[in-house]
């Protein structure tokens, strides 16, 4: 094969892939600029007006506020309880059927006194819907899969690209920017410089926006893995009917892993834990070690905890890629560069539009003219 | 200007330095708090500013 169809061979993979995803990107980009600033956001639409400290062990015992969401909501089952970090309040995850997906709410309650505070309903929050937009268009799983596909022509479009750029920039210094030539000139130069200078942080997020699209797969792959020998012994029983208190499970916990603090309940649930443990959510205190959560599998009738490992790394690869993908850490001015960058994003796609719309662009005629002169053929 | 074709190395220079530099500025507000957190918001203005600089201020380059 030539060098110029070489180079126009990876020329179309990056034109076509951009054309199916660009659409869906630019989707991707407008609803992800609120979503960096969510916690700000969730703080202006409904403002905190708890200052006091929050607990990581409540003053009220996990059992007493799970009696009182059961009694207030009777036809519901409980599927986890967690406690939360920035403000004293303890939630409870209801639902009427054995995952969130099958309807429920959290009931949200007092940590230091256990009075019920409000129950807050999945779906309702402003930045919830941004967020259900921006995974999978409204669609449920089929448009995350979608987004997921998207996501990955996106990858494969910045690759392309770079690859592309070395030949078309031979004869450019880097940074060339001609705005008084030709508008197709000067949207080149800006596709191409606004690209490639981004090129490392679009393609963090589109590396993560993969890895978020494939997070319920990717946590079954570690419950396939994980649990199996664990539930050999409990082969042909039912499942467990005599529980313990979530409170003497967080406490397990606790003494199988000292150093960390117990952010998550998740009771014995055929799909989300396993059918005769507790699965036990434990993050580390530091800024690093809290990304990274440990989890802590307790018998739910004896209270022995029988798994403390640490997750596998491409459930470590998973969590890491959360804050990665919206730039929702590292303090406001981290978050401000973060919308700065998807603003460039959203430039290089409409760039990226304006040129493939322009009809056998003089960059194809190019292409086409070189690959005919390195093989002889008239021109 | 010159019209002379560059290397791969030529090409690719300062792209790779820019990735790099964003790299860092991602991870280093990720693994830690405080000088780490200004550290990411220093490098991560880098590419911002070079973007200005080749748009607004480097407009006298005529290469092609």
């Amino acid at each position: 094969m030539t060098t110029a169809s070489k180079v126009r061979r990876w020329y179309k993979l990056h034109k076509w892939t951009s054309l199916v995803c660009t659409a869906f990107l630019l989707v991707s980009c407008i609803t992800g600029l609120p979503l960096i600033f969510h916690d700000e956001i969730d703080a202006l639409l409904s403002p905190a007006t708890d200052n006091r400290p929050p607990l990581e062990i409540p003053h009220v015992s996990l059992e007493s506020v799970v009696r009182k969401a059961l009694h207030d909501n009777p036809s519901m089952h409980v599927l986890f309880v967690t406690i939360e970090e920035d403000t004293p309040q303890i939630n409870v995850g209801l639902s009427n059927g054995l995952t969130p997906k099958a309807g429920g709410k959290i009931a949200v309650y007092d940590a230091y006194t256990g009075e019920r505070a409000e129950d807050v309903l999945p779906g309702e929050g402003l930045m919830e819907k941004v967020l259900l937009l921006h995974r999978g268009l409204f669609a449920g799983v089929p448009g995350e899969l979608f987004m997921g596909v998207m996501a990955l022509l996106f990858v494969i479009s910045l690759v392309s690209g770079t690859l592309v750029y070395g030949p078309f920039m031979r004869r450019l210094d880097f940074g060339t920017y001609r705005p008084s030539g030709p508008r197709r000139t000067k949207w080149f130069d800006l596709h191409n410089l606004l690209g490639i200078v981004t090129l490392c942080w679009a393609s963090v997020v589109g590396i993560t926006g993969i890895m978020n699209a494939a997070s319920d797969p990717l946590f079954d792959m570690w419950r396939a893995s994980a649990l199996p020998k664990l539930l050999a012994p409990y082969h042909g029983k039912p499942a467990a009917e005599h529980i313990i208190t979530p409170d003497a499970a967080a406490a397990a916990a606790r003494r199988a892993l000292p150093q960390m603090k117990v952010t998550g309940i998740v009771f014995p649930n055929p799909v989300m834990s396993s059918p005769h443990h507790f699965l036990i959510y434990t993050k580390g205190r530091t800024p690093i070690t809290s990304r990274i959560f440990t989890p802590v599998l307790v018998d739910a009738e004896t209270g022995q905890v029988a798994m403390a490992e640490p997750f596998p790394w491409y459930i470590h690869a998973l969590e890491v890629s959360r804050p990665l993908h919206f730039g929702d850490y590292g303090g406001l001015p981290l978050k401000v560069l973060w919308a700065v960058f998807d603003g460039v994003l959203i430039l290089v796609l409409s760039s990226g539009l304006y040129l493939w719309f322009t009809r056998r662009s003089w960059v194809e005629k190019g292409l086409d003219h070189l690959v005919a002169v390195e093989r002889g053929q008239p021109v | 200007m010159s019209k002379r074709a560059r290397s791969i190395w030529e090409i690719y220079r300062w792209p790779l330095l820019l990735a790099v530099i964003i790299m860092v500025g991602l991870l280093s507000a990720l693994l830690g708090d405080g000088i780490w957190n200004a550290l990411s918001w220093v490098l991560l203005a880098i590419p911002c500013c070079v973007i200005v600089c080749c748009i607004f201020v480097l407009r006298h380059r005529r290469d092609s």
